[in-house]
């Protein structure tokens, strides 16, 4: 079986990615929480690495990236944890993490590893345009895509951060960090339709999207990332999530 | 100093911040190189220095001291003498009249010690705009006395309760909210780190000590310093002392950092004895980590001090030689504290204490005809009441 490209499989426009700390609560559970996604529909799977000072993210993800870290995460023992992963399912995966865990790593050796365990994608919140040139051509000698991030306050930017994108888009919903929202905005659909015009790669929206609901008023877009809301009921049910994150999958596609 | 590319000092500095920073990093960065560049500018600024900050602050001769231990001749810059009683409003003023320029009407920064949070409060009063200062939950007890003049100033104080609850969590909360609200904020970053321009500016602005004290050593003395010893946070009164020596290579330059507990425990927040390259809080420099690039919790009695990083042009003064850095630990700054109290009559900043005690060490090893200028960052009356409870004296009745 091979891992399908994450262009392919966010293409029919309604699709869905989760998202999820590696080692949170531990790395045997964690395996087992990818895998529930990967089965109840998610078409990407986005594998978090913990950090010590995780800047972009809310409360809830801060708290599960210092769950792992104390179930012992280190990168290798991520990678060991997708190798597992990848002998159960070939949904197409994508790191989120921080610049300084992968630069401690090197940049190469992560994107080689990144290639030998078939990860598709890495996204990183701290590495912006001005910083990417070094780590997006050795992203292109192995492969792999580097995810743009687009927010509500790239502006003219776009066009430059479109001729480096690769995988899908990510645009930021709203301005802050991660967590749930109450109410989200649709001053993004503007920014997509501008995105639309300048590249044919799958467009997703992220960032305190946690509902049913909230997945549906983003019909504008070709998936809904939700990362959070799933940390939350991996919080509430540490051992025994499985069945809630199958639920809240479900759900959330439906509502696509 | 020759740099590859902008904001970079060899390969240290940087821009490492979210995309959604990015265009409020740049137009800082652009009103800057614009104010740098404008008389209006630099006159206002000049003017609140001398008429506000109570500059130039004085290069103090200290004599006891000097005979006391028998070599070099010792100098204190004395930037505890400024309005608010540190460097830090130096920075500020600059700053604080940037955002003004850029039409904000709202001041964030992080605090560690309290007096960058203190002079950004200030600076926030003074200029008719909000201020609301992110602190570190062990901060707020350990310098209690600086939350409430904080208060007293019309800020808001918010404790810092997640991660390490100390000065690098402030740090990550005031970026985060600076996210939140974007356009009518600014976030006063109060060291030589972050990303570009943050490192270059704050340089700007706090080379006003060594602009003092270089034509200062020349009139008093008629020559420059041997040796210019300033203690190491982020490192900004540091560079504002070494700026303009930088280019007199006879001008040894100093950087102390905390050793805490010692270098060789892991209570302790000397980042060049320790430390190694990362990029953190959006800069490629030094950083005290796991070698997995999980940034340490860090210990240091001196809040100021207590970070896991170091300016960029820090690290790479260090890494061409142009600048040493020495550990001091909470021991030693302590004694030397009291030492200043009991021989020169000056109560300085347990952060600035650093500084001293490695002159202490220094002076004796040196002739009296050499000269060594401390930076003398801060004033110490927010230590008191920490440097009783180290003493082990109760001085709540
Ligand atoms: C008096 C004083 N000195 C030094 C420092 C350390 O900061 P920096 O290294 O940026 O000068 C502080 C920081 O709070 C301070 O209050």
């Amino acid at each position: 079986m091979t891992v399908e490209k994450i262009e392919n499989v966010l293409k029919n426009g309604k699709g869905f990615i989760g998202f999820t700390v590696a080692g949170d609560p531990n790395f045997s559970k964690s395996v087992d929480y990818v895998v529930s996604l990967a089965e109840s529909g998610a078409d990407v799977v986005e594998i978090g690495i913990a950090f010590s000072d995780p800047s972009a993210d809310g409360d809830t993800i801060m708290k599960a990236d210092l769950r792992a870290l104390n179930a012992g995460s280190t990168t290798e023992r991520v990678f060991e944890m997708v190798g597992k992963i990848r002998e159960r399912t070939q949904v197409p995966l994508v790191f989120l993490t921080y610049v300084n865990p992968v630069f401690k790593y090197g940049f190469d050796r992560f994107l080689a590893k990144m290639q030998s365990l078939n990860v598709e994608g890495i996204i990183m919140p701290d590495m912006p345009l001005e910083e990417q040139a070094e780590f997006v051509t050795l992203a292109e000698k192995y492969e792999r895509s580097f995810i743009q991030l687009v927010t509500l306050k790239s502006g003219n930017r776009i066009p430059k951060l479109m001729s480096r994108a690769s995988g899908f888009v990510y645009v930021v919903s709203s301005l802050g960090i991660t967590g749930a929202r109450k109410k989200l905005t649709t001053e993004s659909r503007a920014i997509i339709e501008k995105i639309r015009t300048l590249t044919d790669l799958p467009i997703a929206i992220g960032f305190g999207i946690s509902t049913p609901k909230q997945v549906a008023q983003f019909d504008y877009a070709d998936a809904v990332i939700v990362g959070s809301a799933i940390v939350s009921e991996i919080e509430a049910h540490p051992y025994d999530a499985e069945h809630y994150l199958e639920n809240m999958v479900q759900a959330m596609k439906a509502a696509r | 100093m020759t740099s590859s590319k902008k904001g970079y000092y060899g390969v240290y500095g940087g821009q490492f911040i979210p995309e959604l920073l990015v265009p409020a990093v740049t137009a800082v960065a652009d009103e800057f190189e614009a104010a740098k560049n404008d008389p209006t500018f630099k006159t206002a600024l000049k003017n609140l220095f001398d008429e506000y900050a109570n500059r130039p602050s004085l290069l103090y001769h200290a004599k006891n001291m000097s005979t006391k231990l028998g070599g070099a001749q010792i100098y204190f810059k004395r930037e505890d003498l400024n309005h608010t009683g540190a460097h830090k409003i130096n920075n500020v003023l600059g700053q604080a009249l940037l955002a003004k320029r850029m039409g904000k009407t709202r001041l964030i920064a992080e605090t560690g010690a309290g007096q960058h949070g203190v002079a950004t409060a200030t600076a926030a009063a003074l200029m008719g705009m909000e201020a609301e200062i992110f602190m570190g939950k062990e901060d707020t007890d350990r310098q209690a006395l600086n939350v409430y003049r904080m208060e007293l100033l019309g800020a808001k104080v918010h404790p810092v309760t997640t991660g390490t609850q100390v000065l690098k969590d402030a740090v990550n909360a005031t970026f985060q909210d600076w996210t939140k609200r974007v356009d009518d904020t600014y976030y006063v970053l109060g060291s030589a780190v972050g990303p570009y321009p943050f490192p270059e500016m704050v340089k700007y602005f706090q080379s006003v000590i060594s602009e003092e004290a270089r034509s200062q050593f020349l009139e008093q003395t008629g020559r420059l310093p041997d040796v210019v010893i300033a203690a190491v946070g982020g490192g900004s009164n540091a560079i504002g002392a070494f700026a303009k020596f930088i280019d007199d290579p006879e001008v040894d330059l100093v950087g102390v950092e905390a050793a805490g507990k010692g270098i060789d425990t892991n209570q302790t927040a000397a980042t060049m004895a320790r430390g190694s390259e990362g990029i953190f809080h959006g800069m490629k420099s030094q950083f005290l980590q796991s070698p997995d690039g999980q940034i340490d919790p860090v210990y240091s009695i001196s809040a100021g001090l207590d970070y896991p990083g170091i300016g960029p042009e820090h690290a790479y003064l260090k890494d061409i030689k142009r600048a040493q850095y020495v550990p001091i630990t909470d021991d030693e700054a302590v004694a030397a504290f009291e030492y200043i109290a009991r021989t020169e009559g000056i109560i300085a900043a347990i952060e600035s204490a650093h500084a001293v005690a490695y002159a202490m060490k220094l002076a004796p090893t040196m002739s009296s005809d050499q000269q060594i200028m401390v930076n003398l960052s801060g004033r110490g009356d927010k230590d008191v009441a920490a440097i009783a409870r180290y003493k082990g004296v109760n001085i709540h009745e």
